[in-house]
């Protein structure tokens, strides 16, 4: 059964549920929708709206509690929300980081196999993956691939184009040749008004590469993005709201729920915000993305104590 | 007798010039200063690195680990640093100031912390 959301409706729910911090009128998403709507263009075949959630940087089996003290319980947290939430989302997607990093394959794998059991608790069941470096980057994937599937993938749901990107199963975080001949081809058969939405871990511009914010050879991959009007990339890995335009491409980036990162070379060296006991899971949080007729809405949520 | 005297004179002449040349040309070549760095998990050895401005510097990038790579995006150089083997880079900085460096080849639970800095002084 499809269900149709009323934006308004939506964030007066999502409002309830935990307290919005920004919903709409994002500078990425207005200009979007400022062009399709002066040139008279929609995006095609997503007439449907609907919403999902954006989880990141859940970091299992990270365990510091002078970085955060509820290392075992924000996940549990989060998960509880998005379960709280009504009408509950078509999907979820979690980009990348699902799992802290280990030179211990066996430890890796018990982290995916602990994460898999914890986030079984969700009630929607249609979950999406990624990997995110400390996944992926120590085996190529294989590991994550056991748990969770292909690293690179697309999809479509009502009407928009969905594509999984993986920028962090190469150790030097390219996507790569084949993958970009793969996405070539994926573009090929799609209208360029179709409504695409890219989901990756790390940024595909260069965010702030003497942070290890970028994604080498991410300008292949915009420029196979270029000729659609109506692309959006959601991505992780920076543990903050961020957001930036290529051209007419959006790229928003998502809160963390283990810990935050200061603002992009805000300071000599980057490292985990500290936890704050006067205001607690400061800086974690998730986010719910609507599409309204191929254009969507990001409304963040906070981890609630 | 004369003559003799004469070449001599020539010849030191031209030795003399001789010396002339090479040592300008000597002076000309200016020095590269080497630094040898030494790449582990997770750590790079020496971290930090003082240059003047308008100095070139090669840089010998050596590990015995794994892969990993050496990345100043500031200063415009990269390089993979591939176990057994020396890969050079040469920096010669135009601008003052303290510009970060980084292994941006994912090498192990301790990546992320594995940086330095060079410092490029007037």
């Amino acid at each position: 059964m499809h269900k149709t959301i009323d934006r308004r409706q939506f964030i007066k729910l999502a409002g309830l549920g935990g307290g919005v911090v920004f919903a709409s009128g994002l500078g990425g998403f207005s200009a979007l929708a400022q062009a399709a709507s002066r040139h008279g263009k929609k995006a095609s075949g997503a007439e449907e709206d609907f919403y999902f959630v954006q989880l990141s940087d859940t970091h299992w089996g990270f365990s510091n509690p002078v970085i955060n003290p509820d290392f075992a319980g924000t996940l549990q947290k989060a998960l509880a929300q998005v379960n709280a939430l009504s009408p509950a989302p078509d999907f979820i997607v979690f980009t990348g980081d699902l799992t802290q990093t280990t030179d211990d394959a066996a430890l890796r794998r018990q982290r995916m196999s602990e994460f898999r059991d914890i986030i079984a608790a969700l009630k929607v069941r249609d979950i999406r993956y990624l990997a995110g470096e400390h996944d992926a980057a120590l085996d190529q994937g294989a590991a994550f691939k056991e748990f969770f599937g292909d690293t690179h993938y697309s999809f479509d749901h009502r009407g928009v184009h969905f594509i999984a990107l993986d920028n962090v199963s190469d150790p030097a975080a390219n996507i790569g040749a084949d993958q970009l001949a793969w996405l070539g081809a994926d573009l090929a058969k799609l209208d360029r008004q179709q409504a695409i939405v890219v989901l990756t871990h790390r940024p595909l511009f260069d965010l702030a590469p003497s942070w290890d914010w970028a994604t080498p050879d991410a300008g292949k991959a915009i420029d196979l993005l270029m000729p659609f009007e109506h692309v959006t990339v959601f991505y992780g890995h920076i543990h903050q709201q961020h957001h930036h335009m290529t051209g007419h491409i959006a790229h928003h980036s998502a809160q963390g729920l283990m810990w935050p990162l200061p603002a992009p070379l805000s300071v000599p060296k980057k490292a985990p915000v500290a936890w704050d006991p006067a205001a607690p899971y400061q800086g974690l949080g998730f986010r719910q993305i609507e599409s309204e007729h191929g254009v969507p809405t990001i409304t963040e949520l906070p981890v609630k104590a | 007798m004369r003559k003799t005297r004469r070449l001599h004179v020539a010849m030191a002449l031209f030795t003399s010039t001789l010396l002339g040349f090479a040592a300008a040309a000597w002076t000309a070549v200016p020095v590269v200063r080497v630094v040898k760095v030494s790449a582990k998990r997770y750590e790079f050895r020496p971290a930090s690195i003082t240059i003047s401005r308008g100095e070139s510097l090669d840089l010998e990038l050596v590990t015995d680990d794994v892969l990993m790579g050496f990345n100043a995006p500031d200063l415009g150089v990269r390089s993979n640093i591939v176990p057994g083997q020396v890969s050079c880079l040469r920096i010669t900085p135009q601008k003052t100031g303290t510009f970060p460096f980084l292994c941006d080849v994912f090498c192990g639970s301790g990546h992320e912390d594995m940086n330095g800095s060079i410092t490029v002084v007037d």
